[in-house]
């Protein structure tokens, strides 16, 4: 049997739910599919105060900012429907999908789609790193700040990047011993106000240094780790062994393309945007027509421009769909412009060379 | 093992729920999921790799990578870290392929 809806949105993340209620203040009606148990994407497991602007919750904790974007969303009742614990696995060319919810596989077909899936964690490859107790840092986030679990009692941290240390500071926090962070660059990756309050803690952070391999039998017991020259080879004689029960991996994210690669959009492979992509206009289309994308699903960037694309990408959608928002033109403007601001610092630098590579612009820098 | 003391977050005592692993009786909390319930019963090893029997455990925790797939009254293949906990379940570690 096959439903039919206006507007799909796959994700209930902050790109999804800020799709939705624009979308829904047009005069649409949307269907979100969440795979998780509940709205709110990676938001919900941020405990710390989020950067960014005012107008994407700045100095607001990630938990807080997902409660207001849901609440947003459950303001239109009558125009948002929401289906969670339910895993899109088909997105095909003609705008029908295949969900899988309980022990339940059913299609729905729409008018448009938004593809806001988000991301998912990179894996590091070393000697035995599928034994159980080494965890994505998003895992580990996901285990103690939202179900209160504690991952392990003392871990070392693999990766210095932003959420390699916010994520050693909440494993601290939740009273984990983290007994080292190591980054194989020379340099910490991350912002150093982060870092310097791991070494007040009395953490230690050893760079040009990485895990060689992973030692246990059932579950990790122990860690080597080595230091790496400047040609990133290790230098054997510097091994070190710490005796850990988790490792946790923090070594960037890359975007979760599979469904789009399902529906076989063109897509291209972009470092910068952190690794497989989708082709869009400026209306965030994919080749597909109909077929919008938003937030980290087309490069790894933050939760404020997710936001912003979001509700961008809903304006556009609706307006599609037919449903004209009465501020559109004004809005409109105003994401756009919202998103170059938000992309002009010296941050924004990798995601406006990986955009412009992304349309094809030759010059980009 | 659970988190006691927090300094931004407070986790309530919920309801409790009785499920099996293997055969044995554990204890969860309402809003766990298979995963996390398993986890703080101190159960690491999830399942067995398909070919060479190698020990899982979760990688993810929210249902991308299938490292946490177990057999779950009697269905095999479910994520287990994006699949909430219920009274009675029936959890089994997967060895192999799983047999529908
Ligand atoms: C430790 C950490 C700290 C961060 N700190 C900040 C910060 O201070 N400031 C900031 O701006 N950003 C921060 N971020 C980044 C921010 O959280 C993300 O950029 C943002 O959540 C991306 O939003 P999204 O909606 O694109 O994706 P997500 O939040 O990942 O949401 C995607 C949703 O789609 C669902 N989904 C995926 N596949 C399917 C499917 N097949 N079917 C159904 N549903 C599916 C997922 O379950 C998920 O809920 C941080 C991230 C981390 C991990
Ligand atoms: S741990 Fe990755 S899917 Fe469950």
């Amino acid at each position: 049997m096959m439903t039919n809806k206006e507007l799909i949105i796959i994700g209930g993340g902050p790109a999804g739910l800020t799709a939705a209620k624009m979308a829904a203040e047009a005069g649409c009606q949307v269907l979100i599919i969440e795979r998780s148990p509940a709205l709110g994407g990676q938001l919900i497991k941020q405990t710390h105060k989020f950067f960014g602007s005012e107008l994407t919750y700045a100095k607001t904790r990630g938990f807080d900012i997902a409660k207001l974007l849901i609440d947003d969303v459950m303001k239109f009742k009558d125009k948002i429907e929401i289906m969670c614990d339910a895993t899109v696995v088909g997105l095909y060319p003609n705008h029908e999908i295949t969900v899988y919810q309980k022990g339940v596989y059913s299609k729905f077909k729409a008018t448009a789609i938004i593809t806001a899936t988000g991301a998912s964690e990179k894996f590091l490859a070393f000697e035995n790193n599928d034994l159980p107790g080494i965890y994505g840092a998003g895992a580990v986030q996901t285990l103690m700040n939202l179900y209160g679990v504690l991952p392990g009692q003392s871990i070392v941290m693999v990766g210095s990047g932003n959420i390699g240390l916010i994520v050693s500071y909440q494993l601290m926090q939740a009273g984990v011993k983290v007994k080292a962070l190591l980054e194989a660059a020379p340099k910490i990756g991350g912002y150093l106000v982060h870092a310097s309050k791991l070494r007040r803690l009395g953490v230690p952070i050893y760079t040009s240094t990485t895990i060689k391999k992973a030692i246990g039998k059932d579950f990790v017991e122990q860690i080597e780790t080595v230091e790496l020259n400047e040609k990133w080879e290790m230098v054997s004689g510097t091994e070190k062994l710490i005796d850990v029960d988790a490792v946790c991996i923090s070594v960037g994210l890359s975007p979760l393309h599979q469904l789009l690669s399902m529906a076989a959009v063109e897509m291209k492979f972009v470092n910068e945007l952190g690794g497989m992509v989708p082709l869009i206009n400026e209306n965030h289309e994919t080749s597909y027509p109909n077929l919008f994308v938003a937030g980290d699903v087309i490069g790894i960037e933050e939760a404020s421009s997710a936001m912003i694309e979001g509700y961008l990408v809903g304006l556009i959608a609706a307006n599609r769909i037919g449903y004209h928002h009465p501020h559109y033109e004004t809005l409109l403007q105003s994401y756009h412009d919202q998103l170059s601001n938000l992309r002009s610092g010296p941050f924004g630098a990798k995601t406006r060379i990986g955009l412009a590579k992304l349309r094809g612009e030759t010059h980009a820098r | 093992m659970r988190i006691e003391k927090h300094p931004i977050l407070t986790f309530e005592t919920k309801k409790k729920i009785n499920f099996t692993f293997d055969g044995q009786s554990f204890i969860g909390y309402e809003g766990d999921t298979i995963q996390s319930a398993l986890h703080a019963c101190g159960i690491k090893k999830l399942s067995e790799s398909i070919e060479h029997h190698r020990p899982r455990g979760f990688y993810c925790a929210i249902g991308n990578c299938a490292s946490c797939d177990m057999t779950v009254n009697n269905q095999p293949n479910v994520r287990t870290c994006i699949t909430l906990l219920e009274e009675g379940m029936v959890v089994l570690s997967q060895k192999g392929k799983g047999v529908l």
